[in-house]
């Protein structure tokens, strides 16, 4: 699985009340949700992201609530991946279960800056930013893991195995 | 194996677990609240199944937008109230009826120790103090939860943080409990869980431990656990029926650090704008003049937070520029402060008391800060826009704390009233 995009960066503890602050949650529409993705950090972000990018950020990103709402609001923004050098647990979790990539690179961090065209091989670890012609490599995510990113989402892949073992 | 590792293992039917190790575990009891169930509802339809694993096990409650605040909110309200029905799930709190999801989950036994639980809020935490591996968990999670039965979980790392010596008056767990988060930073417990022992968490009542619990996931732990022991039990036998399995760690048990904490020398904490990680000393604190106060949320809405504020509110009034909302946490606490005339003594003072729920703390509604306002708050977090504007300052403490600064229109010791 492979994703390109161009670089948005952010900072460390990118909590989930900046992703997608409190007074939209009673919003369910993935669409009506992306337009508030980001608002409390910059109230631009969903137009800069609707060509499709790859957020890149330090420390404990998505820190705070278990809102899935944070994740959806990003993905259907136009988010196609997201590195970061670490990530609060609940978020990883939700943006893999939505189908939206997350991985950890240090290093990606340091070096990668915004607006730098990146291209990410989510199966063999190596991401590339093509602006600087630099190569990081990170560790895959766990087979079952990426098997739901694969499949696109964990309701996906529940669906097909409960397909399959009524077959 | 440390007490978390124990009650994995046996929930996933196993002799030992260790850290690292990716488990699938069964679920003893699962819980949304108003606002996670409708994509949790959403996921579970997707998946095609009709009727959820256990309807006993699932908990609903609403407590986010008590009463309906928006019409979007009273539209969701009224889809979870049909899922309810369709499911035949009995353990629904609507409004009037419970309060805050994690007061409601502990006061009506539905936390067992050694027990597993998630909740698809991360405060879900807060279990911990009752000798529970609790953890927060996102909707799809959960709509997985509802159809199976099972979640899988990486056995978290530990750290152990040690608690000895007595706290000052007006001292309380919550202070701790910043303290702590201070030391470990916002993510110093990633992924890991937090164990509680020593003569001071001996001593500290259930309120205290469900407070301390309840904040572990602000410094980015999966779990806090506090062994179950007598006080435990005295809490727990009012309320749920069973067999309880009490454990606790075996003397082998492997932490990856450990932190030695004296209550003695501990002083009211403050968490600073805009992270909880951001932890001083109340001495350090500058002149902060304060527009509101809010005591209440899952972390600081219980009886002995109200009756200590209550205590330093008694027969004073607040600062003619601060308002105060203070939120029961539950119903029962409610009930058990109007009984005991604490919301007298607080409406007297200045208070505006608010139904259960867990009000402007998430920034839904029921006193919202406007840009540039200054609250000081009870509750759990004090990210930007967290409470309404994006340039308001929210300053996080003890309910003392937060009683003694309405008094005074700005950030104060709450020592000050150490002798009343």
């Amino acid at each position: 699985m492979k994703v390109l995009g161009k670089v948005l960066k952010f900072g460390d503890n990118i909590d989930t009340d900046v992703i997608l602050p409190g007074k939209y949650l009673v919003l369910t529409d993935p669409k009506e949700l992306a337009k508030h993705a980001m608002e409390g950090l910059d109230k631009e972000f969903s137009k800069k992201a609707e060509k499709g990018v790859i957020i890149v950020a330090g420390e404990n990103f998505g820190c705070g609530s278990s809102r899935e709402h944070a994740p959806i609001a990003l993905k259907n923004a136009g988010v196609k991946a997201i590195i970061a050098k670490s990530f609060a647990r609940i978020f990883y979790r939700n943006a893999i279960n939505i189908g939206l990539p997350v991985l950890e690179c240090k290093e990606a961090f340091e070096k990668i800056e915004e607006n730098d065209e990146v291209l990410i091989d989510l199966s063999s670890g190596e991401i590339i930013d093509k602006t600087k012609n630099l190569t990081f490599k990170f560790i895959p995510l766990p087979s079952f893991l990426l098997e739901i990113l694969n499949q696109g989402g964990l309701i996906k892949k529940l669906k097909n195995s409960l397909k399959q073992n009524s077959l | 194996m440390n007490l978390t590792e124990k009650i994995l293992a046996k929930a996933a039917n196993l002799k030992e677990v260790h850290p690292g190790e990716i488990i699938n575990a069964k679920i003893d009891c699962a819980m949304v609240h108003d606002l996670t169930a409708p994509l949790t509802i959403d996921a579970f339809n997707e998946i095609g199944i009709k009727k959820v694993w256990n309807p006993n096990k699932i908990v609903v409650i609403f407590d986010h937008c008590v009463p309906a605040s928006s019409v979007e909110a009273a539209e969701l309200h009224k889809k979870v109230r049909n899922f309810v029905k369709t499911q035949g799930i009995k353990n629904f709190f609507d409004v009037g009826y419970g309060g805050i999801c994690h007061q409601v989950m502990v006061e009506k036994g539905f936390v067992k120790p050694g027990e597993v639980i998630v909740g698809a809020d991360s405060h879900t935490c807060t279990y911990g103090a009752l000798g529970a591996f609790a953890t927060g968990i996102g909707s799809t999670d959960m709509a997985y939860v509802f159809a199976t039965g099972e979640l899988w979980f990486k056995v978290p790392k530990a750290i152990k943080i040690h608690v000895s010596g007595k706290f000052q008056k007006f001292v309380t767990p919550k202070d701790l409990i910043l303290y702590v988060i201070g030391k470990l930073g916002a993510n110093g417990a990633n992924y890991m869980s937090l164990e509680f022992t020593g003569s001071a968490i001996k001593n500290m009542s259930i309120d205290g431990r469900l407070t301390i619990c309840n904040m572990v996931v602000e410094a980015g732990a999966k779990s806090g656990i506090v062994p179950p022991d007598e006080k435990t039990l005295e809490y727990i036998k009012l309320r749920s029926k069973g067999k309880f399995n009490f454990q606790e760690s075996d003397k082998n048990a492997v932490y990856d650090k450990v932190l030695e904490i004296d209550c003695e020398k501990l002083q009211p904490m403050v968490a600073c704008p805009n992270s909880v990680d951001n932890v001083k000393p109340i001495s350090e604190i500058s002149e902060v003049e304060v527009d509101q106060v809010f005591i209440g949320s899952c972390t600081n809405g219980r009886i002995e937070d109200l009756r200590i504020a209550a205590q330093i509110l008694k027969g004073k009034k607040i600062n003619n520029n601060v308002r105060l909302i203070v939120i029961p946490a539950s119903q029962e606490i409610y009930l058990q402060s109007l009984k005991e005339g604490l919301l007298e003594i607080l409406v007297k003072a200045g208070a505006v008391i608010g139904n259960p729920n867990c009000g402007p703390c998430l920034g839904g509604h029921m006193g919202l800060l406007a840009s540039g306002e200054v609250c000081v708050s009870t509750s759990n977090r004090n990210f930007i826009g967290r409470m309404g504007s994006s340039s308001a300052k929210i300053y996080l403490a003890s309910p003392a704390t937060a009683a003694a600064s309405a008094i005074y229109g700005k950030i104060v010791d709450p020592r000050v009233f150490g002798e009343n």
